[in-house]
């Protein structure tokens, strides 16, 4: 059919010096066809008015009332942005179409008069969505829907929110069978995986822009051994700062970023303004920051992930990734926040913070060039999501299960959904499920006599329309900065409540780019005042750390084994590398190094495994409780994103067997049972499925006394019932996240047979990094949440001498040498 | 299992590291916030809880009655989640409660959940217990003399060791008052820097936290965050 441009916005982009790209108008093409399609278009490619082109086109030529386009983004602040963005070329054409936003900020009387007379264009939230969703005028309110465009799909693929938007559009297009799909990616590895979870017939291609520009850069000094931050570059990160005119300093954890935000105000000699941004700061402060950067009236932002989504800020002409980049898709969408057009190049500048990033750095170059993407296809939806549906569902209208089962299952996520489970699941939304017959006279879900599933009170649908929503939040903490005789202060922003115990009155710490000390936790409040000038004393927090990818592990491990693409590094890597060679040996392609040496009077075990901290973790986990069931006498590990190394008391011999496939058998059932992070896990899947009701903000005060506890919950159930829906999600939630099983299992195949078990005599140079880390990062051998109190009981026992003591000024950092006898 | 020995009042008192105390002079066993039928009484109100809870406590006092063979068993108040959690007792349960309560000398501390003696449940029922030194009852009487023995707060503590917040229920005590943890299965916790706790431990004291095969003990003032 026709892809042209009406005249009239023909005459609009004419006006604006514009053309339309061939993918604004393939798509354009594909809504006249009512074809659903996914675009994939690099940032900067004007996918977003791609996306709505047609809408705007089909409105004007085939005026009409009634929800016309639904707009879903990952981000409430991205949908304002759009819409107001979108308000232009409305507004220059002069187009009745009326255009509205409706996120959880949306006040009660506009979402009453949103529902009363809808707006052509909504924008909205997959949160907002199943809120809608659940609501008994759904049918009517969707029923005129002609389109729904989804924006950043890449990123809501594969996550809860994703599964949530996948099953909410299962039931639009039941509600408005007319209606067509459009999902918006940036570049990813997996497109096809992306076309099948937006429902999309095909696939739209943009052209894929200039090819970023990418460099290393070093700092002046030698290169570190160890570590993260990369501080030691600050003056090297000052300096092109001066030189550009917009720039972005990415770090990888908001310690980072307090850390690198101070050490380049020490620097700010021209008084450059410098913003920081990260995901712990108070949104109002975000915001400034994101505004003050739109106006240009910044020369950098010092930023974590929460800069790398959302909203275009023009005028940015640097990048700057400090640290390791960890994957190629993720330094991709950061060097494409550098010149958002996209026919010309991003230039991006990459800082290692330590040799091995050097490496990793490397290999994210030599990636980008070869167009290799990273990230795993989305896998199958959860189960705790679609009990949440499936009560929305239930709250809007009385709804038979068979049809519900094949209308859920036309949702990609949930495709090779088994009956048993969605009857499972059912169940357990209806009367909980449990193999103990209780709860028949408190059910929520009731069957009538032709088979729907009523709900059985107003009660429960207002309940559950209160805990709609997939976000779990870890509780957080706001930071108040008082003055010195105290007072309500200034909120400067929350961080997780578990960081906030770490510290005790008196402590420093850094937040919000200033240096704070610590008076106390009052009222879901961190009290603090100014802290000074000088050094935190308590580390700061982790948030927001990644694992290396799959693809760029296995790019280090080319490296390693390529003498010949040396000459790229710096000489002190080359020098490194070579040493290496020399004394042991280089980590293979396909095959995996195990050393083994002593050093004091114990035993040191390093595995090159590349798969990843959380695969390390749990490996290391596995591996010392299967040394200690061999006389090895493990005493702790410690893992990075790279290796993995264990010291025992006595010399560990047949490698080989420690690293058998079977190791993923017993003993992970064991260990999992019990780790603390299955707990975590399980709190999130019953608080979205709706066993556990979520908190509020305000809702503190009732919370202060006594709650249900989830892990008393989790112990109850593993005991009585261990194959409930409930732990069955939770299993399927770890293996896939936290201990990241799929990884660690495919490594334990790939090298089966191929373990090469090298015994040194002493510490080998690519092991160095590893044992400076020991100390920093290391997790006890046999870790239990009781053998962490007995050594923290231990450990304050030494210090006080077993007396009351005065309280401690600070927390030290604890020293191998004290658990380790 | 390893109890921990503490004196109060004059007499030597174990601590049990499921979150019992034992009196070995009287042979006394005492227990705090059962909150039995708090699963069911959830339920009631749509949140459909694992409904084994009563049968998890039940297993646990069980295993300490074999361990501490005792004459008497005082349970601290809110034995019972609400009024009528007694009557909606699994027919099991109540028969296990039964051969307990025919075999112990049971007293009932009455609390806020269950302020009435509910129907057809054996032993006493009381207000407080007063057994020279010591007082058993279900809040702490801030004006009380050495030797009481308290629950209703359900204190737990959180102790960070690597990075992490360990958090467990707990015991804390200043030799003059002992506030117990609760037992029941799906009771939470307040924290014991909470107001509502600290203030009745104005010189500080000390906390067991409750462990696998035994309590693991900080003075107040160790715990992080408190002014």
């Amino acid at each position: 059919m026709d892809a042209s441009l009406p005249p009239l916005f023909a005459d609009w982009f004419t006006a604006r010096g514009w053309a339309p790209r061939a993918h604004q108008l393939e798509m354009l093409k594909a809504a006249r066809d009512g074809e659903s399609v996914l675009l994939i278009a690099p940032t900067g490619g004007g996918k977003t008015l791609a996306g709505f082109l047609p809408g705007l086109i089909d409105l004007i030529e085939r005026p009409r009332s009634g929800l016309h386009t639904l707009y879903v983004s990952p981000l409430k602040a991205l949908a304002t942005d759009i819409a107001r963005n979108l308000m232009e070329p409305v507004t220059e054409m002069a187009l009745p179409i009326r255009i509205e936003t409706r996120t959880g900020d949306t006040p009660a009387n506009r979402r009453a008069r949103q529902k009363a007379a809808p707006p052509h264009l909504l924008l909205t939230t997959p949160e907002s969505l199943a809120v809608l969703i659940a609501s008994p005028d759904a049918g009517a309110f969707f029923g005129s829907l002609s389109a729904i465009v989804m924006d950043e799909v890449h990123a809501l693929a594969g996550t809860k929110r994703g599964d949530q938007l996948a099953l909410c559009v299962a039931r639009l297009a039941s509600l408005a069978p007319d209606l067509r799909r459009v999902g918006l990616s940036a570049t990813v590895a997996h497109p096809e995986a992306i076309r099948a979870f937006t429902g999309a017939q095909r696939i739209v291609m943009a052209d894929g822009g200039a090819a970023p520009a990418l460099s290393i850069m070093l700092p002046s000094g030698r290169l570190s051994w160890g570590g993260h931050m990369g501080l030691e570059a600050a003056p090297e990160v000052m300096e092109r700062i001066r030189a550009a005119q917009m720039t972005i300093v990415f770090v990888n954890t908001r310690a980072q970023a307090e850390l690198m935000f101070q050490a380049l105000w020490r620097l700010n000699d021209p008084m450059l303004p410098i913003g920081l941004h990260h995901g712990s700061l108070e949104i109002e402060q975000r915001r400034k920051v994101e505004a003050a950067m739109a106006a240009g009236k910044l020369r950098a932002v010092v930023a974590t992930s929460s800069l790398d989504l959302g909203i275009d800020w023009g005028g940015i002409d640097q990048v700057i990734q400090v640290g390791a980049p960890k994957g190629t898709s993720r330094l991709l969408q950061r060097v494409g926040r550098a010149n958002h057009r996209m026919d010309e190049a991003s230039r991006a500048i990459l800082v290692p913070a330590n040799r091995f990033e050097v490496l990793e750095c490397e290999a994210a170059i030599q990636g980008i060039a070869a167009h290799e993407l990273d990230g795993d296809p989305p896998g199958p939806g959860g189960l705790d999501v679609l009990a949440q549906h499936l009560l929305g569902l239930a709250c809007a209208a009385p709804f038979h299960p068979d049809d519900v089962f094949a209308e859920v299952r036309t949702a990609a996520p949930y495709a090779s959904l088994t009956r048993e489970d969605f009857d499972d699941v059912l169940r357990f939304v209806e009367n909980g499920g449990y193999a103990l017959e209780a709860y028949d006279q408190w059910r929520k879900l009731f069957r009538d006599s032709q088979g729907l599933m009523h709900v059985r009170s107003a009660r429960i649908a207002q309940r559950h329309r209160m805990n709609i929503g997939t976000i779990v939040e870890a509780p957080m903490l706001k930071v108040r900065l008082t003055g010195r005789r105290g007072g309500f202060g200034v909120v400067l922003g929350e961080l997780e409540e578990y960081f906030a115990g770490l510290l005790r009155p008196g402590d420093t710490f850094m937040f919000s780019g200033r240096l704070l000390r610590f008076t106390r936790v009052h009222e879901m409040s961190v009290e603090c005042t100014e802290g000074g000038d000088g050094e935190p004393m308590v580390p700061s927090y982790e948030g927001g750390r990644l694992p290396l990818t799959t693809n760029l592990a296995d790019r280090v491990r080319d490296l390693l084994r390529a003498p010949e693409s040396w000459h790229a590094f710096p000489e002190p890597v080359q020098e490194w590398l070579t040493l290496q060679r020399g004394v042991s040996r280089l980590p293979g392609r396909n095959d995996l190094l195990v050393e083994t040496f002593p050093r004091g009077d114990r035993w040191y075990l390093v595995a090159y495994c590349f798969e990843g901290r959380n695969a390390h973790q749990t490996l290391g986990m596995l591996l010392t409780r299967r040394m200690e069931r061999a006389g090895y006498k493990p005493l702790g590990f410690v893992a990075t994103d790279y290796v993995i190394g264990i010291w025992s008391l006595n010399p560990p011999r047949d490698v080989a067997h420690l690293f058998d496939q079977d190791i993923l058998g017993d003993d992970l059932e064991e260990w999992m049972a019990e780790s603390s992070m299955l707990k975590r896990t399980f709190r999130n899947v019953a608080v979205i499925a709706g066993l556990i009701d979520r908190h509020y903000p305000g809702m503190e005060k009732s919370r202060r006394q006594v709650t249900v506890n989830s892990d008393l919950i989790y112990d109850v159930l593993r005991k009585h019932q261990p194959d409930h829906i409930l732990l069955r999600a939770t299993r399927a939630d770890a293996a896939s996240g936290m201990i990241d099983l799929r990884r660690t299992a495919a490594m334990l195949a790939r090298v089966k047979g191929r373990i090469v078990h090298m015994v040194l005599s002493r510490v080998s140079p690519l092991a160095v990094p590893i044992l400076l880390e020991i100390g920093r990062e290391s997790i006890r051998a046999g870790d239990t949440e009781d053998a962490l109190l007995a050594e923290a009981e231990a450990i304050i026992a030494e210090a006080t001498g077993q007396r009351e003591p005065p309280r401690p000024r600070r927390r030290r950092p604890i020293q191998p040498s004290l658990f380790d006898a | 299992m390893n109890a921990a020995p503490i004196h109060m009042a004059g007499e030597r008192l174990m601590l049990d590291p499921m979150g019992a105390l034992w009196w070995p002079e009287t042979k006394l066993l005492a227990v705090s916030d059962l909150h039995l039928e708090k699963g069911s009484s959830q339920a009631r109100r749509g949140n459909l809880l694992p409904p084994w809870d009563t049968q998890a406590t039940l297993d646990r006092l069980t295993l300490l009655l074999r361990r501490w063979k005792p004459t008497t068993v005082v349970t601290l108040g809110d034995s019972f989640h609400d009024p009528e959690a007694a009557s909606r007792l699994p027919p099991a349960e109540l028969a296990r409660l039964k051969t307990m309560t025919d075999a112990h000398r049971f007293i009932w501390v009455l609390g806020n959940h269950d302020p009435h003696p509910p129907n057809g449940i054996g032993g006493a029922f009381v207000e407080a217990l007063a057994t020279h030194p010591l007082m058993f009852r279900h809040q702490a009487d801030p004006r009380a003399s050495a030797g009481e023995i308290v629950g209703h707060h359900h204190p737990k503590a959180s102790v960070p060791a690597r990075g992490e917040q360990v958090s467990r229920p707990c015991f804390v005590t200043d030799t003059r008052r002992l506030m117990m943890p609760a037992f029941g299965a799906y009771t939470g916790g307040l924290d014991v820097r909470d107001p509502a706790i600290a203030r009745l431990f104005p010189r500080g004291g000390r906390v067991f936290l409750l462990g696998r095969e035994r309590l693991f003990s900080f003075t107040l003032g160790q715990l992080m965050g408190r002014p």
